[in-house]
């Protein structure tokens, strides 16, 4: 099958082409070693099939971002059968640009004119012989909007790929040309393909192509130095940008045919409108206000259980469909749900009635092993993960529609100046809000930062903001706390918690940036794309894609993952099906790492049966509700411990938001409210659930996860001890549960040494690199 | 009269002269369309005064002051 490869601009219409041009064949994948997307499909209308992918959106075939040496790296190395190279036609000068350099690799090569019916409107006409005619290759006006001339484009394309095209350039000076000819030859001589490019990058300092060519790099220095141009002298880099644009500024000015006046007037227009969205949207004051406004209200619509706070109307109201399926799907005594509530309620009760009804049905006959492997094994914690994807995509929607319109680079733009403070770009600020939803769509969101610490750094941090499965945690532990030890307000811990997380990342990446990502700033040049309406179609294809990552992700990594957890529960160590969960093998290994976590607050210096802590924050890297589950399930031992009445455990079970479950095993435990707020933190803050973790393994460097794990472990572990040792400074009785100062005695001290340790590592590291910068340099 | 795209003010326009810098930066810069003889137009300034938001070759173009300092312009008169 012919290869067929996309290659334009950002926002030039790359991806609304891709679509049109291969339907719903669509396929996204990882390119092999590099974390950026790659995507094909297969346009059909020919007659063979042809296979079109999509590269990521470039300006330049330079090694400036991991985007543009994908895109490099595979119009040169793959050699595809042809480049359809998208060029909005209402940017021409900077799209040309690009076009001038694929011009100069050996590819058929065909132009497709976006947005002509936007720039007709304008009173501007392109005459497209003309054009064809200067660049040597056919152009073909579309519009990727309106399927227009799409087929012709195909058509075009097909023709060109049957003849081999040699590469060309643009650039006429005769002595750059003289030296471009004499790198040329030499690479033909060793067999390099693409000579002319490989020879015009080498010339402009290239840092791959200088790297990969240093026997050639003594003949460009030779020549350089006999060379001198008056205005730029012999900074070639400048020299060669300086003819493209110049090149293109002398030619295509003649292709266009405007009216003077009606240009002005459509520019005068564009920027009139663009100037009255900007004067809101990036005002000093409404700007930051509105952001906060539209970020409140798409969390409000995803995850809100009291959609338009209206519920208290419905107080005293008992809606008629009251007691049917209903009542749960769209509303709860709080309210009514949101959208994201309402879809995620639809996929819970689906799924509960296949694994309930359905899968149990079939399993009434099956040794009871089995159907607990079917059951809660795999169906339990496949649905749980796959419970979250109605919401993750409404969250996913919305933020698409900012980026789609241009609101997210305005954002990026705001936020750049408070975000140098750590060491990121504005840019980071996106990811790191979505992460308060869900971290896999912040996660894959990172790609839009150009620079690899400045990612590593990010993603690090997204899980300390604090996501929607972990509120459950804290609804339960804080409610818990209130009631066990009288604290009076819940709020207060579950919003203190949210805080505890921001500031952990603050802290994590500011020691980042100066230890093991170091780095200065990355540059911030980025283009303020027009505004404009999202495109419907756009929007669904780009949820499809996420869908379908989602659930193929589901299916394997997080379906062997929660199978192995469910062995550990439900298995002792003779490998036989244990009937309580404490006789298990996840309970002994809770048992054996239990003193770890006494620095804590939840380890030796709880009772017997305090494993538990240890044993549902395991549980939880599956997916944070399961750390309320467990405490749900485990229900019985506490209510054994505490010698209270049976029919308890199933006023715990009944009991959905946890708090009771809890409030039974702060008693059985005998933890202390700084031990419990300690826990809620390590949840927060520890290795997040499997799906993020798959998600941070896909998008991070190479050789990058194991220390990320390592690092959550670490940040987890550090952040709860100086939380914990923090918290002791207060009295532990605020209630009515007795103070046993004893427990505690010893743990404080080594809280203390854990703090200090922690405070003086970035120092360490820091005299460390000075030492051994000092010493290589005595070396020299 | 020389100046810096930094010491620009909101709604002046000039004429570039030079770009210094170097590596990717200076290259970036480049390859947006930021080379000696194209006219940049400051239009904003973040509302914390940076990054900058300027238009060059018919686009919007955001980058930082520290960046902005590298450019060297000749300002328009402002009479034009």
């Amino acid at each position: 099958m012919k290869r067929f490869a996309l290659a334009g601009n950002p926002n030039s219409g790359k991806t609304t082409l891709f679509n049109s041009l291969t339907g719903s064949t669509a396929h996204v994948g990882n390119w092999p070693g590099v974390t950026v997307e790659k995507k094909d499909g297969v346009y059909k209308k020919l007659n063979e099939k042809v296979s079109i992918i999509d590269l990521p959106g470039i300006y330049s075939l330079s090694p400036y971002t991991s985007e543009e040496v994908v895109a490099r790296n595979y119009i040169i190395d793959e050699n595809p059968d042809c480049v359809i190279n998208i060029v909005d036609a209402t940017n021409l000068e900077r799209n040309l640009y690009l076009t001038t350099q694929l011009l100069e690799i050996n590819v058929p090569m065909v132009v497709a004119l976006n947005m002509i019916d936007v720039l007709n409107k304008e009173g501007t006409t392109i005459d497209i012989k003309a054009l064809e005619d200067e660049l040597g290759v056919p152009v073909v006006a579309v519009s990727a909007l309106r399927d227009d001339n799409l087929d012709e484009l195909m058509v075009k394309a097909y023709e060109a790929s049957q003849t081999p095209r040699e590469g060309k350039t643009i650039i006429k000076n005769k002595e750059i040309l003289h030296l471009i000819g004499d790198i040329t030859r030499a690479f033909k001589g060793s067999k390099v393909n693409n000579p002319l490019f490989h020879a015009i990058k080498l010339i402009e300092n290239d840092e791959l192509e200088v790297r990969n060519h240093e026997n050639l790099v003594d003949m460009v220095t030779e020549f350089k130095k006999t060379f001198h141009d008056e205005i730029f002298g012999d900074d070639f880099e400048a020299i060669i940008a300086d003819a493209r644009y110049q090149y293109i500024t002398e030619h295509f000015h003649s292709v266009k045919k405007v009216s003077k006046e009606k240009e002005e007037e459509a520019q005068n227009v564009k920027n009139n409108r663009s100037d009255k969205i900007d004067k809101v949207l990036t005002h000093k004051v409404f700007g930051l206000l509105l952001f906060a406004v539209i970020l409140f209200t798409i969390f409000h619509l995803t995850f809100s259980e009291n959609l338009l706070f209206l519920g208290g109307l419905f107080k005293n109201i008992t809606p008629s469909f009251a007691g049917t399926p209903w009542e749960g799907l769209v509303w709860s005594e709080k309210g009514i749900n949101s959208p994201g509530v309402l879809l995620f309620n639809a996929f819970d009760m689906t799924f509960g009635w296949i694994k309930d009804d359905v899968v149990a049905g079939w399993m009434s006959g099956a040794p009871a092993w089995l159907s607990s492997f079917v059951c809660e094994g795999a169906l339990a914690g496949l649905f749980a993960i796959l419970g979250f994807l109605p919401q993750i995509l409404v969250l996913f929607l919305f933020f698409a529609i900012m980026e789609d319109t241009g609101y997210m680079a305005r954002v990026a733009f705001i936020f750049d100046r408070m975000f140098r403070n750590f060491g990121l770009s504005g840019r980071a600020f996106i990811p790191m809000i979505m992460g308060f939803g869900c971290s896999v769509p912040a996660m894959v969101n990172t790609r839009t930062l150009a620079d690899d610490r400045e990612r590593t750094a990010t993603i690090r941090v997204i899980p300390f903001f604090s996501c929607g499965a972990k509120l459950p945690i804290l609804v339960a532990i804080a409610g818990g706390i209130a009631e066990a030890f009288g604290f009076r307000s819940v709020d207060l811990i579950t919003y203190s918690m949210y805080v505890i997380g921001i500031i952990t990342a603050i802290i994590c990446v500011l020691l980042m940036r100066h230890t093991s990502q170091k780095g200065g700033t990355a540059p911030f040049i980025m283009e303020l794309p027009e505004y404009r309406l999202p495109q419907f179609r756009s929007l669904m294809v780009l949820l499809w894609d996420k869908a379908k990552h989602f659930i193929k992700k589901a299916f394997t990594v997080i379906l062997a993952s929660t199978i192995v957890i469910w062995f550990l529960t439900n298995f002792g160590w003779n490998w036989r099906m244990v009937e309580e969960m404490d006789q298990s093998i996840l309970a002994s290994i809770g048992q054996l790492i239990r003193p770890l976590f006494t620095p804590l607050g939840f380890g030796s210096q709880l009772t017997t049966i305090g494993w538990v802590f240890a044993v549902a924050a395991i549980t939880g890297l599956i997916a944070k509700e399961n750390v309320i589950a467990t405490f749900i399930t485990l229900g019985a031992i506490a209510v054994a411990y505490l010698n209270k009445d049976p029919s308890f455990v199933e006023a715990l079970e009944a009991d959905a938001d946890g708090i009771e479950a809890s409030v039974a095993m702060i008693q059985a435990t005998g933890i202390t409210w700084q031990g419990c707020i300690s826990f809620i933190a390590f949840n927060m803050l520890t290795i997040p659930c499997f799906a993020a973790c798959a998600t941070a393994k896909a998008e991070l460097p190479k050789g990058q996860f194991k220390w990320t794990i390592l690092f959550w472990v670490v940040a987890s572990y550090i952040g709860c001890a100086i939380i914990y040792a923090i918290l002791n400074l207060f009295p532990s009785n605020i209630g009515g549960a007795a103070y046993k100062p004893g427990q505690l005695a010893w743990a404080i001290p080594v809280s203390v040494a854990i703090v200090v340790v922690a405070v003086l590592t970035p120092f360490a590291i820091k005299w460390y690199n000075a030492i051994r910068a000092k010493l290589s340099k005595k070396g020299q | 009269m020389l100046k810096r795209l930094d010491e620009f003010k909101i709604g002046e326009t000039g004429l570039i002269k030079k770009v210094e810098g170097e590596g990717r930066l200076r290259r970036r810069l480049l390859d947006m369309g930021v080379t000696p003889n194209a006219t940049i137009y400051l239009r904003k300034k973040a509302p914390f005064g940076d990054p900058l938001e300027i238009t060059i070759r018919g686009y919007e173009l955001t980058l930082r002051k520290t960046e902005a300092q590298l450019i060297v312009l000749e300002v328009e008169d402002e009479a034009k």
